[in-house]
């Protein structure tokens, strides 16, 4: 039988190492499943990971994707470390999306104060979808992995049935989509001619807070004491509700923004297919990066590459649609069984390796 | 290395990263002696009985047993060779029987058909009244004791292992122990008693093997020692006792009124109409067996669990609606029972855990933002005056045993200077000069005004330090007496819970 044995100190080189590792792991996985499925591996790998690199169109389809994964990803990296399980986050951007979009879907005004007030109400309409699992689990104890996720489905087709009827676009042959949004009501753009926009360098000053919370603040502090002992959070003297509430209202505030800027962005009005998965793929962006925000940084626009590359190969190989969510299963089942392995190691039952200090 | 001699070990060396644990460690223990280990913390005691006990191996070295080559791999092969261990922290199931859990801790071999009438037969021969039919979480701590020991008798052992047994007992269950010990000895059983308390060794134990940083220092019979030359063996160097002062007693300081807490945990002690004051200059002890509200008790006192306002004054303000920063700010520290996971963050380096208690006091946080730099000072500071044994202010809490933890929290609370402190197990697991250094400082800090609550299973350093004494038992308070007023009997049977009736002849007995 195999046992596992927990090592005594893991080292922090070993901890950064290993999301390196899982990527090179997926790669050559995802070269043996394209081995099977009769593609040749070098040219698959190459079309997703590396093509994309060599072209400012698709680099700016890589920052468009990027940025909300990374938004979304920095925001659950606050609950994830102070064990606040919020993996609804999906649902707090679709709601993001919709009150920060129905402004413009409905009254097509200019000014310049639109994009803010846009803003605004996307991170409140986001912090009020994550308040419902704050409120239950700190009032009742329920828990916020269930409450988070359900919210997901009731908020998608909250998006679905308000599409098709109030904030239907009266010009839009009735179609199940808002009005274009306006000039006003659009991100600017970063680089002329892409739908790159400027809400990736609201995401980078983001991560920048993020570091300062994490690194230089109670705040910070305080998550990471209540994510490694509870006990030890009560008696330094804070408050575990406290702590749940400020992180699910900074994750949900951050999942919905990201969602106005989706809407606000690349989509350009509000459709019932808005949502397409950001929310859960953030979540392994966040662990992928180690919780961290420079590693989020990085990890975001590997899986944004996973987005670009997979639809490259659907074009250039015939491949199926399902190769990027294959990538990203993947990422996320290699990173954790490394780091099973980073944090023990494996023993034979009945047999201790010589010198074992355990 | 007589022939005779029951276990023998020559040169045992154990090297860990860092650190010899044990360094060309020989001596042998003769069948039926009562054999003592003592030495400070982190001399090596532990890394040696786990060797014996197989859940280690030595890097060099050998081990004789009954004259026969002993290279046990796992413990079930000492066990099978004879050798019983009774480990401070039991392993034991709350929620199965005493028969079921002496069951699971056996070699399936040694296990008779007739386990119940077994565990009734052993525990009447050594006088530890056990009935296999109750289950754990309805024991005592000193119950539970008894299942591991008898766990251990069953198997008929030849060297039984005791890792530090009495701090957990009342004197009167200690006594107990130390008759079913002594019996067990006199049948020819070779007992290894590993205790830092130097009283019992001296009262027990018939050798004693003194290690000091790995090696073995002194070999002695301790009956013919002093506590003090004992101790002086184990640190090296003279030694001082901590002497009860006596000095006048200012105001009061911490009131707590008629404190009634439900305790949140199933399995808790609730706090029950419980009356005391420490005053300046005072030294307050609690004395009781674990798990009679002593925690529950620190957990309200700190503010991790708030109560009604004015059961807890704070130099006159009622505090008892306020958190622990509030209560600090106030000038009230503390020191928790658990060291990692409660008064420390075990992944986290040494002056990130400053900030947990000392950053209100010590200004580390400034509108919300932690200045760092202030941390590590003091984090440094902490690591000197206490004299903290580790590479850094960098390493993690987990990294340092647990004797120098104890000094890094206990520093962290003191260089607070705190007007009122609570203390709760001060000198747990850290060695006899450390333990000298913490009651001097403590009393220091009284002498000098502030009010000092100490709770401690350790009778001995509360007779030695407090001024005042209580007991608590079932989460209820004795009333408080000054210390030394009581004999231990009394005591005794306050902390069996027989509250304040001892003047009474016709209930005094204990039931």
């Amino acid at each position: 039988m195999i046992r596992l044995e927990p090592r005594k100190e893991m080292s922090k080189n070993l901890l950064y190492l290993t999301p390196v590792i899982a990527v090179a792991l997926t790669i050559i996985f995802g070269g043996v499943m394209f081995l099977i499925l009769g593609k040749n591996p070098v040219r698959a790998i190459t079309i997703i990971f590396v093509t994309p690199l060599t072209d400012l169109f698709t680099i700016s389809e890589i920052i468009v994707k990027a940025t909300p994964l990374i938004l979304i990803g920095i925001g659950l990296s606050f609950g994830f470390r102070a064990g606040v399980w919020n993996i609804g986050a999906e649902g707090q951007f679709t709601i993001g999306a919709l009150v920060g979009g129905a402004l413009p879907a409905l009254y097509p005004v200019e000014g310049f104060w639109i994009l803010p007030v846009m803003c605004l109400a996307g991170i409140i309409g986001g912090m009020a979808w994550a308040a419902i699992p704050a409120f239950l689990r700190t009032k009742f104890n329920a828990n916020e992995i269930l409450v988070t996720l359900m919210l997901t489905y009731v908020a998608v087709l909250l998006l679905s049935v308000l599409v098709h009827g109030p904030l239907k676009d009266p010009a839009g042959l009735n179609f199940p989509e808002s009005r274009l949004f306006n000039e006003s009501a659009t991100l600017p753009i970063l680089i002329p001619g892409t739908r790159a926009h400027v809400g990736f360098l609201i995401a980078i000053l983001a991560l920048i807070v993020a570091w300062m919370l994490l690194t230089r603040h109670i705040f910070g502090y305080q998550v990471k004491v209540m994510g490694q002992s509870p006990k030890a959070a009560s008696f330094g003297g804070f408050i575990q509700n406290k702590v749940v509430w400020l992180c699910l209202m900074i994750s949900g505030g951050l999942a919905g923004l990201a969602g106005t800027f989706e809407a606000a962005g690349p989509v350009g009005q509000l459709v019932p297919a808005l949502p397409v998965g950001y929310g859960f793929t953030a979540i392994i962006v966040a662990f992928l990066g180690r919780l961290t925000p420079i590693g989020i940084l990085f990890a975001g626009f590997v899986m944004a590459l996973t987005y670009i590359g997979g639809e490259a190969a659907q074009i250039e190989m015939n491949l199926p649609s399902a190769v990027t969510g294959v990538f990203q299963g993947m990422f996320l089942f290699s990173l954790l069984g490394i780091d099973v392995l980073a944090g023990f190691r494996i023993c034979l039952a009945g047999r201790r390796p010589a010198g074992a200090t355990g | 290395m007589t022939d005779k001699s029951l276990l023998d070990l020559s040169g045992v060396t154990k090297r860990f990263p860092g650190v010899v644990a044990n360094d060309d460690v020989t001596f042998s223990i003769l069948p039926g002696e009562v054999h003592a280990l003592f030495g400070e913390n982190g001399a090596g005691k532990s890394t040696l009985v786990k060797i014996i006990y197989g859940v280690q191996r030595p890097d060099k070295g050998e081990m004789r047993f009954d004259g026969k080559p002993y290279a046990p791999a796992k413990p079930s092969e000492a066990r099978a060779m004879g050798i019983g261990m009774v480990f401070q922290h039991f392993s034991l199931f709350e929620a199965l029987t005493v028969a079921d859990n002496v069951a699971l801790g056996m070699n399936k071999e040694a296990i008779g058909s007739n386990l119940d009438e077994q565990i009734v037969e052993v525990s009447k021969a050594y006088g530890l009244t056990l009935d296999p039919a109750r289950y754990i979480g309805s024991l005592s701590v000193g119950e539970r004791q008894r299942v591991e020991i008898i766990r251990c008798l069953l198997q008929k052992p030849r060297l039984l292992i005791m890792d530090e047994p009495t701090s957990v007992l009342t004197p009167q269950e200690v006594e107990i122990l130390f008759q079913t010990l002594r019996q067990l000895s006199s049948e020819g059983c070779s007992i290894l008693y590993i205790s830092h308390k130097l009283e019992e060794i001296r009262e027990l134990c018939e050798k004693a093997t003194v290690l000091r940083g790995g090696k073995v220092v002194a070999t002695c019979d301790p009956r013919e020692e002093t506590a003090k030359s004992l101790a002086e063996m184990m640190i090296g160097t003279t030694f001082k006792f901590a002497e009860r002062q006596v000095h006048e007693l200012g105001k009061d300081r911490l009131v707590v009124n008629n404190l009634t807490s439900v305790s949140h945990d199933p399995f808790g002690v609730d706090i029950c109409d419980v009356s005391f004051r420490v005053r300046s200059g005072e030294i307050f002890g609690i004395g009781g067996v674990a798990g009679n509200g002593q925690v529950e008790l620190m957990e309200t006192l700190i503010g991790e669990i708030t109560t009604v306002a004015d059961s807890i004054c704070l130099d006159g303000e009622a505090i008892g609606t306020m958190g622990p920063t509030a209560r600090r700010e106030r000038g009230m520290c503390s020191v928790p029972e658990e060291r990692l996971g409660h008064g420390a963050v075990s992944d986290m380096s040494l002056w990130e855990n400053t900030i947990l208690s000392a950053r209100t006091r010590k200004s580390m946080e400034k509108r919300g933002f932690l200045d760092l730099q202030i941390a590590q000072d003091f984090a440094g500071q902490v690591v000197s005056k206490f004299n903290v044994k580790t590479a850094g202010i960098d390493n993690t809490a987990k990294s340092l045993s647990g004797g120098n933890l104890q000094k890094f929290i206990v520093g962290r609370e003191i260089l607070q200077a705190p007007t009122v402190l609570l203390i709760m197990q001060p000198t747990w697991g850290v060695d006899a000069a450390a333990a000298a250094d913490i009651h001097r400082t403590l009393q220091d800090m009284a002498a000098d005004g502030a009010a000092i609550l100490v709770i401690s299973q350790d009778l001995e350093e509360l007779m030695a330090i407090s001024t005042n004494f209580a007991v608590i038992a079932e989460g209820r308070l004795s009333e408080p007496k000054p210390t030394g007023s009581q004999t231990i009997e009394e005591i005794g049977l306050l902390m069996g819970g027989v509250y304040d009736r001892l003047g009474d002849a016709d209930e005094g007995a204990p039931a």
